[in-house]
C-alpha cells in the first residue's frame, strides 16, 4: 500500500506525464528518517502480566506533509522561485484570473502552473493555451493537494529559476487550509457572487492566507454583496490579511495584483519570499 | 473530508513507530486535537475506522483528547478560551485576539503489544 521510498499512500493521485509516481526523487525527499520517538520502549513490562505497554509519541499528524513542504520551500528558495498557493470555492473564477494573469504577464517574467483537480485536465489545457507551461495533478477522491504531490510535480514541470509558480489548489475552502505545500503565500480568491460571510464560515482558510482577492467586482452593481463587511469579517479572522479587489473579466484592479506579485517576487529573489 | 488524509498520516506515524519500537498490535491510540485545528471529530472517527482495516491498528480503539482554543487578548491583556477563530474576547468583547493554543494535531500516546 505504501511507497517504501517516500511513504506515499495516495493510490489515486495521478500526475501528468508520470506513469507511476513512485520513482526517483532523491533531489529533495531524502529526509524523514531521524525522528525522535521518545522513550516509549524503555518501559519494561512485568513478567507474567499482559504484554501491553504504553508508547509516548507526541508526533504531529501533519509532520510528514510539513517535511515535504519544507523540502519544497528549500527547492524554491534555491531557485528564487515565488510559489503561490491559490485556494477558493469552485466557481470563484480562479482559472480565469490565472489565464488573464499569464497572458498579461508572460512577456515580463517566467511563470509556470500546477493545476489541482479531482478529475480532468481541462484546467491545465486552458492554461497551456496561454503558452505558459502547466502540469495537471488529479487527486481522484482527494480534496486537496499535499506537499508530496507537489514535490513530484516539480520533477516533471521543472519551473525556471526566478519564475513565479502558481499552484491552483482543488476548489475547496476547507481541506487545503491544513496542508502546507511549501508556498510563500496562500491566496484565497472569493468572488462577490458568494456570501460576504464566507470568511466566518471558513475561518481556517482565511486565517492561513496572506492575501484575499475579491473577484468579479464588475458584478457588484447587480448584487447586494457588502464589500466592507466582507473585509471586516476577514480581518476579524486574520488581522494581517491583505485585500485586493478586481475583475479578471474587465481587468479592473489587475494592475494592483501584478504589483503585489512583482513585490513578492523581488522578496523571493532576495531570499525573503 | 481531509480527515481521511489525516488518518493516513496517523497510520504512517503508527507504522513508523512500530518498526522502530518493535510492536505488532495497537490496542489504543490517543490523539490530541485542538478546537481550532479544523477537524470534525466525527469524520475523524469514521475515517480511522476505514483506514485501520487490515493494519496493525485493526482492532485499535481511538481516543480523542480535545484541547481548548486559547488566545491572548491584545486590548485587555487576558489569556482566554475561545471556541472559534472569530470569537470575541469573553472578557472585553474585542476581536483582536492572538491565538496561542488549540491548533494541535498530534498522536500523543499508544497502548501496544
Amino acid at each position: 500500500m505504501m511507497c517504501t521510498v517516500c511513504g506515499c499512500g495516495e493510490g489515486e493521485t495521478t500526475i501528468e506525464g508520470q506513469e507511476h509516481h513512485h520513482h526517483h526523487h532523491e533531489h529533495h525527499h531524502g529526509h524523514g528518517h531521524n525522528h525522535d520517538y521518545g522513550q516509549g520502549a524503555a518501559h519494561a513490562h512485568a513478567p507474567g502480566l499482559s504484554q501491553a505497554r504504553m508508547v509516548q509519541i507526541e508526533q504531529d499528524i501533519l509532520g510528514k506533509n510539513n517535511e515535504y513542504a519544507a523540502a519544497n520551500r528549500h527547492w524554491f528558495a534555491q531557485r528564487k522561485i515565488l510559489a503561490l498557493n491559490l485556494v477558493s470555492s469552485p466557481g470563484s473564477g480562479k482559472t480565469t484570473l490565472l489565464t488573464r494573469t499569464l497572458l498579461d504577464r508572460k512577456d515580463h517574467q517566467p511563470m509556470a502552473v500546477i493545476e489541482g483537480d479531482q478529475q480532468t485536465s481541462h484546467d491545465a489545457d486552458r492554461i497551456r493555451e496561454t503558452g505558459v507551461k502547466a502540469l495537471q495533478i488529479n487527486t481522484g477522491k482527494g480534496c486537496h493537494l499535499d506537499a508530496h504531490m507537489v514535490g513530484h510535480a516539480l520533477e516533471s514541470l521543472t519551473p525556471e529559476p526566478d519564475s513565479v509558480l502558481f499552484i491552483e489548489n482543488v476548489g475547496n475552502l476547507v481541506c487545503p487550509a491544513a496542508f502546507d505545500l511549501g508556498e510563500a503565500h496562500k491566496i484565497t480568491i472569493l468572488s462577490v457572487t458568494e456570501g460576504e460571510d464566507k470568511p466566518l464560515k471558513y475561518p481556517d482558510m482565511f486565517h492561513a492566507s496572506d492575501l484575499m482577492i475579491l473577484n468579479k467586482i464588475d458584478l457588484l452593481p447587480h448584487l447586494d454583496f457588502d464589500v466592507e463587511q466582507c473585509i471586516g469579517y476577514a480581518r476579524r479572522i486574520n488581522p494581517r490579511i491583505h485585500v485586493l479587489r478586481l475583475s479578471a473579466t474587465t481587468g479592473e484592479g489587475m494592475d494592483a495584483w501584478y504589483q503585489w506579485i512583482e513585490a513578492n517576487r523581488q522578496l523571493a529573489a532576495l531570499g525573503g519570499g | 473530508m481531509h480527515e481521511l488524509s489525516l488518518c493516513e498520516g496517523v497510520l504512517q506515524v503508527l507504522e513508523d513507530t512500530a518498526r522502530k519500537q518493535g510492536f505488532e498490535r495497537i490496542n489504543i491510540v490517543w490523539l490530541e486535537i485542538g478546537a481550532l485545528a479544523g477537524v470534525e471529530l466525527e469524520a475523524m472517527r469514521f475515517s480511522f475506522e476505514v483506514i485501520k482495516k487490515g493494519t496493525l491498528a485493526d482492532s485499535a480503539r481511538l481516543e480523542i483528547i480535545r484541547l481548548p482554543g486559547k488566545a491572548w487578548c491584545l486590548p485587555c491583556g487576558n489569556n482566554v478560551e475561545i471556541e472559534q477563530r472569530f470569537d470575541a474576547c469573553p472578557r472585553c468583547g474585542s476581536y483582536q485576539l492572538q491565538v496561542t493554543g488549540g491548533e494541535e494535531l498530534r498522536v500523543k500516546e499508544l497502548e501496544v503489544e
